[in-house]
């Protein structure tokens, strides 16, 4: 096949000598986006401790609900968590004596479908507007921009608070996730942008260009593959975003559900059992409070670490993948990514 | 002067862009707030006739909902110009009326956490820069990454347990003590600065961090650069590197996150001020959802978006005053 490649009169239809099985591809393609970066972020303590609380997370909304029993108002009221308490009910009851171990548990599973969710959304939304607008320029750019300059000013928070008051949604989880982030594509979208005016301009994409490979295509083999890492970050953030503000307007009340979450438990522990007032049932509050903090922390420490991905060095050494062996661990004067610690 | 004309045109472009979209959520939603008002008034008024509710809906609402849409659209536009917000359902009020009163609260504590966050936060950083890889650089990195993974609203729920009732050392809710008469005296001020100092608190202490290591990640690369070394080879004073060199060109980029920030702290508010029973725009907007007052609930989504609009488009223009390479040219794409 090659050979007579060689001897046509085009000679950019040589093609290359060993041709890939589609397993291999496969294995590269996991290589490079997956199993590098994990190992690059595996060299970082962050990184350990946050991969660690995700973990943690992961198995209590996907295995622990199947394990713990649903909570059921059996027990004494208010009893306190176990120092105090028994071990039979380990982080206390609630006012009405169910296990808070257990409402803790069987409120993560929507948590994890929220952030799973809105992190989607947003990564998807804000990559297709952002490199599209970035790569296509013009006119095209010029609006997608604008659309995004309003939906990064209108201040989040209230217009979910708005949307959730008047479109007639139910408690889906998946839903609500979205609607959190309903304008969070933006801000991501115009930095994709500017990363992909720079990109457009290299000269594989060039190539790309002259031998007429489709938009999409390109966008997707040629662009999109090098902003993974930075969308990777933002993923995290967005999910660190997401868990923050669903649990806040579920505690105030705002949000409709269909299956308890954490948001959910604060707000009774606040309403309902005075949780603030007085100190007898401030472990009801406090439990979804530190999970909340823990899985924030877990994100936070996942999303700084991942500045290493964008370390050319750090790359460097593991550009041989799998069987490449670790250089000796040095620290890189990397700083932290960090986003606006503001009300976010 | 070409840029402050297009930069003024995007911020009229936002704010009818929501305008549009209020319009829309009241008007055109089937089973939305038109139906939940109707519904709401027929409720409070069984025997009204037809006639009344639509009069009655026009007032609450300023739309009319019998004229076709586009003379609706232009009268909503028309009266909002005047400032004409429609009337609150629940207390009879022109919501104009009633935001005009909660709007400088939410603007004083909005203002003062973002002005603390951001003093603390820069100090802090900068320092840490300067003693980078020291024990106290370590240990406030880690406090940083900590207090960032925290939200606000946990940290005022414990301080409004804590000091609030445990301990009674501050108010846990409300602008300003009762029995004190609004004015410029020194009762008022200090009532209210204590009632402001939980929320503010909170804010700060969950938000300095986050400034803090942005700062000192700024700092740090620009503590590399070759122009620093020319400065301190011209025998400049440490002082004058410090501010001048390395202060200036740190900031830089963090004045683009405040500005990013100022639209995060005000949708912030809505969760701050009712966690705290603070009496701004953001407790307003949830107390109007749980009466179902919705041209009070579209006012206050309006005047908070107006208020990030304003504070963004001021940042802005402001920028290239801190930077005179940016000024009128953000057409210029330099990325």
């Amino acid at each position: 096949m090659s050979r007579t490649n060689a001897d046509s009169e085009y000679a950019f239809e040589v093609t290359a000598e060993k041709t890939l099985s589609r397993r291999d591809r496969i294995r590269h393609r996991v290589d490079q986006f997956l199993l590098a970066p994990a190992r690059i972020l595996w060299t970082d303590w962050r990184a350990r401790i946050g991969l660690f609380i995700i973990g943690l997370f992961l198995f209590l909304s996907l295995i622990a609900p199947s394990l713990v029993a649903r909570p059921e108002p059996l027990g004494p009221l208010l009893a306190a968590p176990w120092p105090w308490g028994t071990l039979e009910y380990p982080l206390g009851t609630t006012y009405l004596g169910e296990s808070v171990l257990a409402q803790l548990v069987h409120g993560a599973p929507s948590m994890l479908k929220m952030i799973l969710s809105g992190a989607l959304f947003t990564v998807v939304v804000a990559t297709v507007i952002g490199t599209t607008a970035g790569y296509k320029g013009g006119t095209v750019d010029g609006v997608l921009m604008t659309i995004s300059d309003i939906a990064m000013t209108i201040p989040g928070l209230p217009l979910v608070i708005i949307l959730a008051a008047s479109l007639p949604i139910a408690g889906n989880p998946y839903l609500i996730g979205i609607l959190l982030s309903i304008n969070a594509w933006a801000g991501l979208a115009r930095s994709l942008r500017s990363q992909v005016l720079t990109l457009r301009e290299s000269e594989y994409v060039e190539a790309s260009r002259i031998m007429d490979i489709s938009l999409t295509r390109i966008l997707g083999i040629d662009i999109i593959p090098n902003l993974m890492p930075y969308i990777a970050m933002n993923f995290v953030q967005q999910a660190r975003w997401v868990i923050f503000n669903s649990v806040a307007l579920y505690f105030l009340g705002v949000l409709p559900y269909s299956s308890t979450n954490w948001g959910v438990m604060m707000n009774s522990a606040y309403q309902k059992a005075g949780a603030v007032t007085s100190l007898e049932a401030f472990h009801w509050l406090a439990v979804p409070m530190f999970a909340v903090v823990l899985v924030a922390l877990g994100l936070t420490l996942l999303a700084q670490s991942a500045d290493r991905l964008f370390n050319p060095r750090v790359r460097a050494r593991h550009a041989e993948t799998v069987t490449g062996e670790d250089g000796p661990e040095e620290d890189e004067e990397s700083e932290p990514t960090t986003s606006v610690g503001a009300v976010s | 002067m070409n840029y402050v004309l297009k930069r003024t045109g995007r911020a009229v472009f936002t704010v009818w862009a929501v305008i549009t979209l209020t319009f829309g959520l009241i008007r055109l939603l089937p089973g939305g707030p038109m139906q939940a008002l109707r519904g709401y008034l027929m409720q409070q008024n069984p025997s009204i006739s037809p006639a009344e509710l639509q009069a009655r809906i026009e007032a609450l609402t300023a739309i009319s909902p019998d004229e076709p849409i586009w003379v609706q659209y232009g009268n909503y536009l028309w009266g909002l110009l005047q400032g004409d917000l429609g009337q609150s359902v629940w207390l009879n009020e022109p919501v104009s009326m009633v935001l005009a009163e909660r709007a400088p609260w939410t603007l004083f504590i909005m203002t003062t956490g973002l002005f603390l966050m951001f003093v603390i936060g820069i100090g802090l950083g900068a320092f840490m820069a300067y003693r980078e890889g020291s024990k106290f650089d370590i240990t406030t990195t880690g406090v940083g990454i900590l207090l960032q993974s925290v939200p606000f609203y946990v940290v005022g729920l414990v301080l409004i347990a804590f000091v609030g009732y445990q301990w009674e050392l501050l108010p846990t809710g409300g602008h300003y003590a009762s029995g004190v008469t609004p004015g410029l005296n020194l009762e008022f001020v200090i009532s209210s600065i204590k009632h402001a100092t939980l929320p503010v608190g909170s804010l700060v202490l969950t938000g300095f961090g986050g400034w803090a290591l942005n700062m000192r990640g700024n700092s740090i690369r620009i503590l590399g650069e070759d122009y620093l070394r020319v400065a301190r080879l011209r025998g400049l004073s440490e002082g004058r590197i410090a501010l001048r060199y390395v202060g200036r060109n740190a900031l830089l980029p963090m004045y683009t996150l405040l500005l990013i920030s100022i639209g995060y702290m005000f949708g912030g508010s809505v969760i701050l001020e009712e966690i705290f029973a603070y009496p701004g725009l953001g407790r307003k907007l949830i107390q109007s959802i749980g009466r179902r007052d919705f041209p009070v609930m579209m006012g206050a989504f309006l005047l908070i978006t107006i208020a990030v609009v304003i504070g963004v488009f001021i940042a802005d223009l402001t920028y290239g005053l801190i930077d005179p390479r940016a000024s009128g040219g953000a057409e210029r794409e330099s990325y």
